[in-house]
Order: C-alpha cells, then structure tokens, then sequence
C-alpha cells in the first residue's frame, strides 16, 4: 500500500479557503491539472455519495466517489472508481486547519492505494508532486496578498 | 467551559520542534513567561505521569502533569494540578504536523477549563495572548533562525534530518562461542534513498544467528552485527520510500544482519507495517518464525487435510506455529520433542503425537502411528542428526523438506535413494520466498490474520536485554528454549 502525505499553508483564512475547495465538482476552477468536470446523475455537488467524472488536462478520465463532506471539519473523502493510472483501493482526504498566527490555513492531502510494486516510485510522484502539491500551490498562488 | 485554540506555523522541520515540545521540562529555556522548571522525582521529563513544578516571571508558582505523550502522532496532553490564577480543570493539548511544502511545522495549542463567572474572557485572552502566541513567537524565532535550543533530560528519539546517531548494538569482531556477542556503542547514519531509521523495541532471535556467529559464512563477516528479524519505530524515511511513514509500527524477517542494535538503518522494502492487533514483541517473535511457517505449509509444500505431518523439534519457535498452522489445515500433526514439558507444548499447540525420543528413534514410532504409511512431508530443522530418521519416517511419494540444519548439514542423499520412495527433497530458504514484495505481502497478510484472529498464538517465552544476547544464545543452544525468544534494547 502506497502512502502519500502533502501539506502546504495558503495566505487566506481557513473558511475562505474551503469555500473555494469543498465543490466536489469545483477541481477545473482552481486545479491546474484538471481540465472540465460534472457530477453524473444531475446530483448536487455537496451530496455524499455523488460521483464526478473529469479529464486531466493530458487527457485521462477520472471518476470518484465523495465518501465523506464535512463543513464542521473542513475536511472531505473520497474513492478513486475508475482511472488510467492503474491503482486499486485508491482514497484520498484532503483537509484544512485554521492557523490562528496570521488568519492562514493549514491544508493536507492524504492518500492510500495500492498498485504495481515498479509502479509505486511513479504514481508517488505524480499524486503527491504532480496531483496534491501542483493543487496546493495553485491555491496558495490564487489567494496570494498582492 | 472555556474553549481554546491557538495554532501557528513555526519554519523549522516537525523533528526539531518536537524534540523541544516532548520535553515537557523543556519550557522554560524557550517561554518568556517561564522563569525556572524542574520536574518532580526526578522522572524522566517525556514520561506520562511526570509533575513539572515551574516558577512564572511575575513569581506565581504552578504544578501541571503530563498525560499522555505520542511521538507517533506529535501530540501531547496535559493538566493544571496547582496554580494560583483560577484554570480550573485545565487540560490542554498540543499537537504538530508536519508541513511538507517548505519542511515547516503546524502547531496546534488548544485547552478547556472552567473559571470564577465573569472572568472567561480576561482568562482565556491571557491563556490565548501570553502562553500559547507568546510561545509561539519565541520558539517560533529560536528555531526558525537556525538557532538550536539545548533539551535536557532523555535523549529524544527523534533527530533533525541528516544527522548520525549513536545507540547500542551487539557487534561480532570474531566468529565463535556466545562470548562473541559484545554490546558497544555503535553510530546510526541518517537513512539514503530507499532507507529507514527505525528505533526498534523488540528483536527476534533465531537459529540462523546461532549459524552466522559460530563460523565463517558469507552473510556476516566481522565486524558486524547479527540478527535478521526485528520490529519497532520508523523514525525517518530516505529518497523515494512510498509504502512507509515515520512514525509507523514495522517488522521485518530479513537480511542482510543487523537487527541486534537499539536504532537501525536499513532499506524499506522488506519492512512490512504491523496491524494494530499485533504488538511489536509479538511481531518480533513470529514474522520470522510465522513467514517460515508459511511457507514451508503453504508454498514449499502444499498441506492439505489429512496429509500426515511430522515436525521435528516441535515445542521450539517455529515448530509450534507449525504444529498450530497444521491443526488448523487439518493434518494430522506428528511431532518430536526432547523432553516430556516440550511434549506437553507441543500438545497444547496442536500436535496430535508429539514423540519424546532420542532423534535415532522416532522413525519406527512414525511408522506405527501411522500404521505404516509414515508422513507425507517432512519439516526437518535440525539436520544431520535426524536426517537419516526423517527420510526413514517419510511415506512413498512423500516430501522431506530441509528448511534448517541446527546439527549440521546432513550428507548428500543420492537419486536411488530418492527412488527407493519416489521420495522428494527440498532445502528451502525463507528469503528467496520473501524477496518479491508482493509475496511478501501475501504471507505477511496471510500471518497477520492468522495471529489476530486467534488461530495461531506466538509464544514469547524468553525475553532478554539487548546486552544478554550471548545469554540468549547459550539458551537457544542448550536446548533450554521453548517457543520464541526476544531482546529487549
């Protein structure tokens, strides 16, 4: 079982931070790496249980689950069904933490899958670098104080 | 019941901050407000339990106690016992994580208490204002500037990255007797590309260390440190290790040597992480133990229900996980033993007829237990001195498998013989089975399961400070051991 942690800290108070984030059908808008989305079945984005389906701007297709949504927390789940990356067991929490010194967040990705063993150097690569910091970085730009 | 949090992101990596935190004397050489500290009894000062005892700058004396410490999780809790300004049930919580993005720390400070009505808001703004942002601030400036803060007290387990470490290891300089196995200081590299640093709490020994002591051998030339088997801590994780986080619980049945040490370096991809219904000496008593029965009833071998099985030495490490292993198959299990408290073992763990003999003899008693069929594969640990029996004892068509030789290598066995029963021989070796991560996996699951769920129990019966390792070892070679035995750093 591969295991993946990424943490970043974004210059924006914590509920501003989560509003941009929590759409489940919202990674086009802020994620570099995501081209389009939409939630299969016409269901609300915030639903537990819906499923969104979406392109990697290199073309792949993507469909995942929302598991778990929580407002309170700051904080969501969700399962990868069906992807060109070859994992297995693939779920993923991203969540966000108010830092008090500065009004900033704190935010971390998690994720665990399996997958072929000559494959795990790569796919740690491409989630963490490519997937989790490439998202963080891209929030922490977007919220940067000019 | 007043609520608070307070959190701030210090620039220093998680180990350094956390090596000031878990000292929980720490506080007054980095808390402005903190004057003098000491902790009470002289207990060590990361230890749940423990009272500091502190004086503040403005005079006013306080007792708080810690209640529980996780290094695993970067956190810790404590509670007011005696103070004058009015906290009332004071518990507070600190907790960090680790912030990848610029190898920096969060810093979480939260608390509940209660307070005389009408002071809730001028108390929690001082706990908020001057304990948690004040401290904040000031080790905040002390670490983030490169500047180190001198902890006294323990030794903490956890290093900045990049550093060696000192720590305790057995060290073979000359092959030969137990005497050889002599504990030093030994250093510890911080872990490459692949590696770990791993602070271990239990060692597994085995017979295989008792081989690579006595004589030359190609797996451990002196100077060096024995043992293949261990579990504990990972503390850092090198380049490129995906399966493995610090902080997790893992065990290990590999080469090359080294397991006889306190902290080790070593690569991960032999490491298997422990399931939270396995304790760490458990694990350290049976991934060897239980992989090589895993194998030897599943791989080398397959058992089925009703096959015979005869398992010698069957009161010792792996021959009672054999004989529960079996049971549990459906085998009808036939053991020898050397004295009749072994036999008992044996019983216990499964052994249908566990014989208690001089190993010339057992053959004949195998025949007759089994009205002349003899048993249909063999585990034979022991070697030269049994050999001849287990091939004697072994059914047409049966399998005599070789998996260890504690008196010897026996002697070459030529094919007529081996047609005289279409008999099969196999000397297997556990790491040629383990050597694919994903089959190590499988056994490691398949053995887990089996441990957590009741069917195989592992018996832990010797226990052993690392430094009585040569001990161990006289008792493993006398015979006097029955089940697993553990070193304790």
């Amino acid at each position: 079982m591969v295991k993946i942690y990424v943490s970043s800290v974004v210059d924006a108070p914590a509920d501003r931070v989560w509003d941009r984030v929590r759409d489940f059908n919202g990674l086009p808008k802020w994620h570099p790496v995501i081209a389009d989305s939409r939630i299969e079945g016409n269901q609300p984005a915030d639903k537990v249980g819906c499923i969104r389906n979406f392109h990697t701007r290199d073309g792949g297709q993507i469909r995942e689950r929302l598991l778990a949504l929580s407002d309170y927390d700051y904080s969501c789940t969700y399962a990868i069904l069906e992807s060109p990356m070859g994992v297995s067991n693939y779920l993923a929490t991203m969540r966000l933490v108010p830092v008090t010194d500065g009004n900033r967040t704190f935010c971390e990705w998690t994720a665990e899958f399996d997958c072929e063993p000559a494959r795990e150097a790569d796919l740690h690569e491409l989630i963490g670098q490519g997937v989790f910091k490439a998202g963080f970085d891209a929030l922490k730009r977007q919220f940067a104080k000019p | 019941m007043v609520a608070i949090t307070r959190s701030a992101i210090i620039d220093a990596p998680i180990d350094a901050v956390w090596r000031v935190l878990r000292d929980f004397n720490s506080h007054h050489l980095w808390h402005p407000a903190v004057a003098t500290s000491e902790i009470e009894g002289g207990q060590p000062p990361d230890q749940p339990g423990c009272v500091r005892r502190f004086r503040l700058r403005d005079g006013a004396e306080l007792r708080e106690q810690l209640i529980a410490l996780s290094d695993r999780d970067f956190s810790l809790t404590y509670c007011i016992l005696d103070s004058p300004i009015p906290l009332l049930d004071y518990v507070a919580t600190v907790r960090l994580r680790r912030v990848t993005d610029g190898g920096r720390t969060f810093w979480e400070w939260r608390s509940t208490f209660r307070t005389p009505p009408g002071r809730e808001d001028e108390l929690a703004g001082m706990v908020a204002r001057d304990i948690y942002e004040a401290g904040f601030a000031a080790l905040g400036a002390l670490l983030g500037r490169g500047g180190a803060v001198r902890v006294r007290g323990v030794v903490a387990p956890l290093v900045a990255r990049g550093e060696a470490i000192d720590a305790e290891a057995i060290v073979v300089r000359d092959h030969g007797g137990p005497e050889v196995l002599v504990a030093e200081p030994v250093r510890v590299p911080p872990p490459g590309p692949g590696e770990v640093r791993l602070r271990q709490t239990a060692i597994g020994v085995n017979y295989l260390d008792v081989y690579l002591r006595s004589g030359p051998n190609a797996l451990l030339r002196p100077p060096a440190t024995p043992g293949v088997e261990g579990a504990g801590e990972v503390m850092e994780v090198g380049e490129g290790v995906t399966h493995i986080l610090p902080g997790d619980r893992v065990a290990y049945a590999c080469l090359p040597v080294g397991s006889y040490a306190a902290v080790r370096t070593m690569a991960a991809q032999q490491l298997v992480v422990l399931p939270a219904g396995i304790d760490d000496e458990t694990a350290a008593g049976a991934v060897l133990k239980g992989l090589t029965a895993e194998y030897l009833l599943h791989r080398t071998h397959r058992v089925r229900r009703g096959d015979v099985v005869l398992v010698h030495a069957a009161a010792g490490g792996v021959g009672l996980l054999l004989c529960q292993w079996a049971k549990h198959i459906g085998a009808t299990v036939i053991g020898t033993v050397g004295t009749p408290d072994k036999a008992r073992l044996a019983r216990d763990a499964g052994c249908d007829y566990p014989i208690v003999a001089p190993l010339a003899d057992f053959a004949p008693q195998v025949k007759d237990l089994t009205h002349g069929h003899g048993a249909d594969v063999v585990y034979d640990g022991i070697g030269k001195a049994s050999f001849a029996g287990s091939f004697e004892a072994l059914a047409l068509r049966g399998h005599l498998v070789l998996y260890g030789q504690a008196t010897g290598m026996p002697d070459p066995i030529s094919h007529a013989t081996l047609a005289e029963k279409s008999a099969t021989v196999t000397r297997p070796v556990l790491f040629h089975y383990t050597a694919a991560p994903e089959d190590l996996r499988d056994m490691a699951r398949n053995l887990f399961q089996m441990i957590e769920s009741g069917a195989l129990r592992v018996s832990v019966n010797q226990r052993y400070s690392l430094r009585q390792a040569a001990e161990a070892h006289r008792e493993l070679e006398a015979r006097r051991t029955t089940g697993s035995t553990i070193l304790l750093p």
